[in-house]
């Protein structure tokens, strides 16, 4: 079973070089940690910065400078600013190569719900809804199962949705599963000492399992 | 050149009245124009339509507002960072409208570019298109999504001249150009007001035509959200 830098690191490897990333907030911030140094990516923050940096040195933190989770950030050599619609109209006309973002629920179909829980949580769908619609290439960080050990991997989302039919790829702690064209989720690889029997019980939505499922490499 | 100066917020925002439509640049806490807030607040108005892509925390920002119940409608799209904001849209005090942090921006940009509406993919399919028309553009659905009308828009830039030209500074850019397009008022605080003619025009991200009102702001606190660094080896 993989932690969240596990997940992260795995990840990671879907980057390739000359990538422009965008990576939302929680497990997929921390991919940045994991991308190998021969490999130039952008990092996109939609706040209307590309090219973000490291955590500044303590001390030289820059209050107007910051990333989408609102954390101060350092900018690199090339890096550039803008407006938020201009971010936006980046990744609209998608000259962003690839979106990383968090969900609770996915569907088989590749629905995907993270904003909302009707009547106890409402934080907002900041730039999900605009990232999902227009991203052409989408991968998901999500745990497999919930704190109570339900799945969140559905035959359709019960939660209110951000985007419909979008998600192509997700990583969990347990698998890196494809969501196929015609519905379905198809198993790629499992997470190291984790059984196919184990993420059949925790997927609800519909499965695909070849004989052989690789284990993750993830060095 | 039309001086656009004013004596500093209570002035510029004399004329914003209950039940006003305001659009506040900013992005959290980034940007955000402390001044005019502090003086909406002294000034009381209320049952507000604030338009601004978070609504700050719970002791700072347009959180100051939300506190004092100046707020009757709230138009933004993450507002993750207020427990007071998400007590009051749970107890049905506070009405609040979520709407893609995209569609916020080009919503703005519409408005600046004399365009009634816009079509983004984002929200199709979700509750976000509920009553909204939908087109089919090369068998891709898009929403249409109308340009705000906003009374007024208060911006916050880093340096601004007599004429309203302004220039904003690293990511505390953010929403400010576009809601300074947006408003019918547009009001911009800026850390250092200078004389027309000391600002290169080549460097201008809002031309001076888009505002109306402009002073030098004072006791920035520019508070951090979230503190990130790394140590010094």
């Amino acid at each position: 079973m993989l932690d969240k830098n596990g997940i992260a690191k795995r990840i990671a490897k879907e980057i390739r070089n000359g990538y422009y990333v965008n990576l939302g907030i929680g497990i997929p911030t921390l991919v940045a940690n994991y991308i190998p140094d021969h490999i130039e990516v952008v990092l996109q923050s939609e706040n209307g910065l590309l090219g973000m940096g490291p955590f500044p040195f303590e001390g030289e933190e820059d209050a107007d400078l910051i990333n989408a989770g609102k954390q101060t950030i350092t900018t690199l050599p090339g890096s550039s600013i803008f407006d938020s619609a201009m971010s936006f109209g980046m990744i609209r006309s998608q000259k962003i190569d690839l979106t990383i973002l968090g969900a609770m629920e996915v569907s088989e179909n590749g629905d995907i719900a993270n904003w909302k829980i009707p009547g106890k949580m409402v934080k907002g769908m900041g730039g999900a809804m605009d990232l999902v619609a227009s991203a052409k290439n989408i991968i998901v960080a999500m745990q497999h199962v919930n704190k109570a050990g339900e799945s969140k991997l559905l035959p359709a989302c019960t939660l209110p949705l951000t985007g419909v039919r979008c998600i192509k790829k997700i990583v969990t702690e347990m698998a890196v599963l494809d969501v196929l064209p015609e519905g379905g989720f198809k198993l790629i690889e499992r997470a190291p000492g984790v059984s196919v029997e184990l993420i059949h019980q925790s997927t609800l939505g519909k499965l695909y399992a070849d004989e052989n499922v690789p284990e993750m490499q993830l060095d | 050149m039309i001086n656009k100066v004013v004596s500093g917020a209570a002035e510029a925002i004399r004329d914003i009245a209950d039940g006003s439509t305001v659009m506040l640049g900013g992005f959290g806490l980034c940007g955000i124009p402390e001044n005019c807030i502090s003086a909406l607040v002294s000034k009381g108005v209320k049952d507000l339509t604030c338009i601004s892509n978070n609504a700050g925390v719970d002791d700072f920002g347009i959180g100051l507002m939300l506190h004092r119940h100046q707020v009757k409608k709230m138009i933004a799209s993450y507002v993750g960072e207020n427990a007071e904001f998400e007590r009051q849209l749970l107890s049905g005090e506070l009405e609040v409208e979520l709407i893609p942090q995209g569609t916020l921006a080009t919503r703005c940009l519409a408005a600046g570019y004399g365009m009634p509406a816009i079509f983004t993919p984002a929200g199709v399919g979700t509750e976000v298109a509920e009553g909204k028309e939908v087109r089919n553009f090369n068998g891709k659905d898009y929403l249409m999504e109308y340009a705000f009308d906003a009374d007024f828009a208060i911006v916050k830039a880093w340096k601004g001249d007599t004429a309203g030209n302004l220039i904003y500074r690293s990511t505390s850019r953010n929403f400010n150009p576009v809601m300074a397009m947006a408003g019918r008022i547009t009001i911009a605080e800026v850390e250092e007001l200078v004389p027309a003619g000391a600002l290169d025009p080549d460097q201008v991200h809002t031309p001076g035509v888009y505002v109306h009102r402009i002073f030098q702001g004072s006791g920035y606190e520019k508070r951090i959200e979230q503190r990130t660094v790394r140590p010094k080896n």
